[in-house]
């Protein structure tokens, strides 16, 4: 066993070859930093839910009308991710919270240390929650973690109701699915909630469902409760006498290959 | 495209390991499941790209590709299923656990290297 990364050391019949035992995470290095970024969150007992959808789904809009519900109760902050404009977190900070923009250029996704930057700039200390508005996208972002509480996916109407089994990658890990835009259904003529409902259980997947409409206000009460339940948990289970660490160093971390 | 940023993290991993060695790399093996989010194709494509400069130029990527199989909480039935239907096999239902089918893990290397050098790695 080699003591420095954990691997086996095993010859081959070919003479100058070793094959190399890793067994390791491709994404380790991200899974690192996303763990470090829970650190920072459980720290500060701040609570880190992640939303994903399709370009145009309504992640702002929702985070708009659940901003101006939540922000009497809540100290709210928003990690945008964005490919090239600022135009969402403006958005955002015209309803009076923190915004942090990470324009990702041409990646298409969020990554750990993407978001452990953003942190930097945000005061953890007086947050209670903080949504990343991932990059609109239903494939890249689901395999990254960000060291978030939560995964929320948005399914909008629009986009038909069968979009959990063509993307069952993101819909799989999704601990809350929203189908939004609900005012749309009586315009169109393919969409059951049921349905999209029932691709999310053949998923094996028994996160609730919730139907809503952010900018018609249709059932948001039923996010807000789900939304006051998880931070109420998610709180309950972060050590409260846990120090924060206000300082860090890169590039101290021993970690075992092995994931 | 994040099969790009995954074959980079592939690649720091590969040169973590085979500088060690002082080695070159032959050949590396990944397991990928089709709940992994990753296209095989795609890695496979960006990997010469990412590779060159490296110490894992030139290498060969070879990609096993695992099935999905899940275990069901109400049957207890261990069966095969589909990246959309994860129920089942044996009585349908949708309460089921992963056992296989997600993994993105690099499994093993093949390097190149002298025995003084690997006697080394042999700590």
């Amino acid at each position: 066993m080699c003591e420095t990364c954990g691997c086996t050391v095993t010859r081959t019949g070919v003479e100058d070859t070793v094959t190399v035992e890793v067994l390791g995470r491709l994404l380790q290095a991200n899974d690192r930093v996303a763990a470090h970024n829970r650190d920072h969150f459980n720290g500060h007992r701040v609570v880190a839910f992640n939303l994903m959808s399709s370009p145009g789904s309504g992640k702002t809009a929702l985070l708009e009308a659940t901003i101006d519900a939540l922000k009497a109760d809540f100290r709210i902050a928003v990690i945008e991710g964005d490919l090239e404009t600022d135009n969402d977190a403006k958005r955002i900070r015209a309803h009076g919270v923190p915004a942090v923009q990470v324009t990702t250029g041409s990646a298409c996704h969020l990554d750990a240390q993407m978001v452990h930057d953003a942190l930097h700039e945000l005061p953890l200390s007086q947050l209670d929650i903080v949504f990343i508005e991932n990059v609109g996208n239903l494939v890249c972002p689901a395999s990254f973690d960000l060291g978030q509480h939560r995964n929320i996916v948005l399914l909008s109407t629009t986009e038909g109701d069968d979009k959990p089994a063509k993307y069952p990658v993101i819909f799989r890990g999704a601990d809350l699915v929203l189908l939004t835009k609900m005012d749309l259904v009586p315009l169109l003529d393919d969409f059951e909630a049921l349905r999209a409902e029932k691709a999310v259980r053949d998923l094996a997947n028994a996160a609730p469902v919730i139907p809503l409409s952010a900018r018609k206000a249709i059932n948001l009460e039923a996010w807000e409760t789900w939304l006051r339940d998880e931070v109420a948990s998610i709180r309950f289970s972060q050590n409260p006498t846990s120090k924060p660490h206000e300082t860090h160093h890169h590039g101290h971390h021993q970690h075992p290959a092995v994931a | 495209m994040h099969e790009l940023a995954i074959c980079q993290a592939l690649i720091a991993q590969i040169e973590d390991i085979a500088g060690q060695r002082a080695a070159r790399v032959r050949q590396v093996y990944l397991g990928i499941g089709p709940l992994a989010g990753v296209e095989p194709q795609l890695l496979a494509d960006a990997y010469p790209l990412v590779c060159a400069g490296t110490v894992a130029e030139g290498s060969q990527l070879e990609i096993e590709e695992t099935d999905i199989r899940v275990s069901c909480r109400v049957c207890g039935a261990e069966t095969m299923a589909t990246p959309n239907r994860l129920v089942c096999g044996t009585c349908g239902d949708w309460h089921t656990d992963l056992l296989a089918g997600d993994e993105l893990l690099l499994l093993r290397i093949e390097l190149e290297t002298r025995e003084d050098v690997a006697e080394v790695a042999h700590v």
